[in-house]
């Protein structure tokens, strides 16, 4: 262990943690407006991996040009899934059963990407990929800064249409409370299906990064959707400052640990924070206040 | 009313007892024994889940936990391979509600929705554990003794040990839920501020109830270890097995008695059956998440509910029919 090599983790930390905050970002911004929480986020950056995946083989499709057709096709596809499936979750138990909708719908994707592509790992391909340019004695891989330009443009864009524009004014007002926002005259049930569009949206590029830094099957997911799960619940639900933080925070935690202790206890790291987070703060860290315990 | 329905349970158990002396075919005696498994799981996760409404979606930690404990104490104490490890059922129960303690004091002090996603993370941090440390094997996992019974016989023992478990874990079901603490779960679903307010300790009642429910998917997964003598990190920490225990009992119908072994029967008899069929996992996540999206269309709380509904319509409807007739 030697500082390079912990300046090394930490800037892979901030890195790739900043493409876990961009797909967390998209799971809470679901949760806070629909009080639904979106389970199938971790497939769902899979299918948007192997679509930019597709589009390579087949088309021959640069994977950043890519993601001017696969953001639009998630954008569609979480559009379709809100429409057949979640709207019609009603009532007390609407947070609960969105778990186990958005859980088979996840099945209902890894079953057709296994017999689509098979369950052997693939990973994506650029001149990029493999390449690193180098400050110091640090190297600096060429996808993971694009990864953290792009994760950082893409949440600065999100963050301007939510506080900038009138259709943002919507969104904050629903985060915030959904019947006095409908009282005032704005269309709950049509902002609700955008958003979960936009959530399920920036999996194309969350999924890109994803499958051009790691090799990847359909059941990669599982640990994808763990981690999110974890960085929305630490973050503290329907908070979208809290899920960068979380997002940022724990995936350099978890290096730091990986390199100054075992790499054993990297991913471990992570849920052992959440539990003693949430031990003194149940709401998580940037959460609101109990309001009500349902 | 209450002693017809004593009489089905007894019809069911006595169908279920009598099955493997009929159908001696080892295959399908092999599905009884994993329809049984999930029945069990299916109807101990309803007595906390579906009485409380609190959604636990990382119960494979008790069933890993139960398998790992048969495993390790078998492998450890040199057991002989045999009916004698039948002995650490039980204790792989116990050591699941050991587990369940403190998980439950941490994972239930939060809103209903974030103690679900707790106990994913939760699950996770048990299944890396086991595939990290060297005292459960890592991916290679565990091999137990191997058991010298007769391919044909084998099956037998399994079979009615696990029917002893349902049994155990459905009189555990319809205890709680006869009981005043059992009403105390149903009145946390319903509104957790107002029983509270009405005295209701409601942090202990839900502890206990995660950690009674713990017990038998414990001893489902010591019986699943020794039964299939060879156990590996990811099938006993499975996130599918989560996940189907709950589809289960929801399919069947969430906080019934009924709903959770019919579901969990359907439901993992016909995936046992396609994937002897058809030997293809893929078509079962395909077939199983589309069922499951159609169930929760057109019966949203479960086969059980759907049709007591309809019956209690139908009865009212026959109790309003004369009043009408009267008012001509």
């Amino acid at each position: 262990m030697n500082s390079i090599a912990l300046l090394s983790a930490a800037k892979d930390g901030i890195l790739t943690g900043s493409v876990y905050a961009l797909m967390a970002t998209g799971l809470t911004l679901i949760f806070g407006v629909m009080d639904i929480i979106n389970v199938a986020q971790g497939i769902l950056v899979i299918l948007g991996a192997y679509l930019s995946y597709a589009l390579q083989i087949h088309w021959h499709i640069d994977l950043f040009i890519g993601l001017l057709i696969t953001i639009p096709a998630m954008f569609v596809v979480g559009i379709v899934i809100e429409r057949l499936f979640l709207g019609r979750l009603k009532g007390p138990e609407k947070t609960a059963m969105s778990i186990l909708v958005t859980y088979a719908v996840s099945l209902l994707i890894e079953g057709s990407l296994n017999m689509i592509f098979s369950v052997n790992d693939v990973q994506l391909q650029g001149w990029y990929v493999q390449k690193a340019f180098a400050i110091g004695s640090v190297h600096f891989g060429y996808i993971y800064v694009a990864g953290f330009v792009l994760a950082v443009a893409l949440l600065s864009a999100l963050y301007f249409m939510l506080y900038r524009t009138r259709f943002g004014v919507s969104v904050r007002a629903s985060l915030a409370d959904q019947t006095s926002a409908a009282l005032v005259g704005i269309d709950v049930r049509r902002v609700s299906t955008i958003c979960f569009g936009i959530g399920v949206a920036v999996t194309a590029a969350g999924g890109m990064i994803y499958g051009s830094t790691n090799a990847f099957n359909a059941s990669s997911s599982y640990d994808l959707i763990s981690r999110l799960l974890t960085i929305i619940v630490l973050g503290g639900m329907g908070s979208l400052g809290g899920a960068m933080v979380a997002g940022v925070g724990m995936v350099f935690v978890g290096d730091m640990v990986g390199v100054v202790w075992s790499p054993i206890w990297s991913s471990m790291s992570y849920f052992i924070i959440l539990a003693i987070v949430l031990l003194f703060r149940p709401q998580g860290l940037f959460g609101k206040q109990m309001a009500r315990v349902a | 009313m209450l002693k017809t329905k004593f009489l089905w349970w007894a019809l069911f158990v006595l169908i279920f007892a009598g099955f493997p002396l009929i159908v001696k075919n080892p295959t399908y005696t092999s599905i009884g024994v994993f329809a049984l498994i999930y029945m069990a799981c299916a109807t101990s996760w309803n007595m906390f889940s579906g009485y409380s409404g609190y959604i636990a979606l990382g119960s494979s930690v008790f069933y890993g936990t139960g398998a790992y404990t048969m495993a390790l104490i078998s492998v450890h104490a040199n057991m002989a391979a045999g009916a004698a490890q039948f002995w650490l059922v039980p204790l792989g129960g116990l050591a699941a509600m050991v587990v369940a303690l403190p998980i439950g004091w941490i994972a239930l002090r939060v809103r209903r929705h974030t103690f679900v996603v707790i106990t994913i993370a939760i699950f996770f941090i048990f299944q890396l554990g086991a595939i990290n440390f060297s005292f459960t094997g890592g991916t290679a996992g565990l091999s137990l003794p191997f058991i010298q019974w007769g391919a044909s016989y084998y099956n037998l023992p399994f079979y009615y040990v696990m029917l002893v478990v349902l049994i155990v874990s459905l009189v555990m079901s319809a205890l709680v839920r006869r009981s005043r603490f059992g009403l105390q779960l149903l009145a946390i679903r319903d509104d957790e501020d107002r029983a509270l307010g009405l005295g209701v300790k409601v942090t202990a009642v839900k502890i206990t109830g995660f950690t009674l429910s713990a017990f038998a998917i414990g001893m489902a997964g010591a019986v699943y270890a020794m039964f299939v003598g060879q156990i590996y990190p990811q099938f006993v920490f499975d996130p599918l097995f989560d996940l189907s225990i709950a589809l289960m009992a929801f399919f069947g119908g969430l906080g019934t008695l009924a709903g959770p072994v019919l579901g969990a029967f359907i439901l993992e008899s016909a995936q046992q059956y396609l994937t002897l069929r058809f030997s293809n996992g893929s078509f079962y996540l395909i077939a199983f998440g589309a069922l499951f999206l159609i169930v929760i269309s057109f019966m949203p709380r479960g086969i059980v509910t759907f049709f007591s509904d309809r019956r209690n319509k139908a009865a009212a409807a026959t109790l309003a029919a004369p009043t009408a007739g009267d008012a001509k």
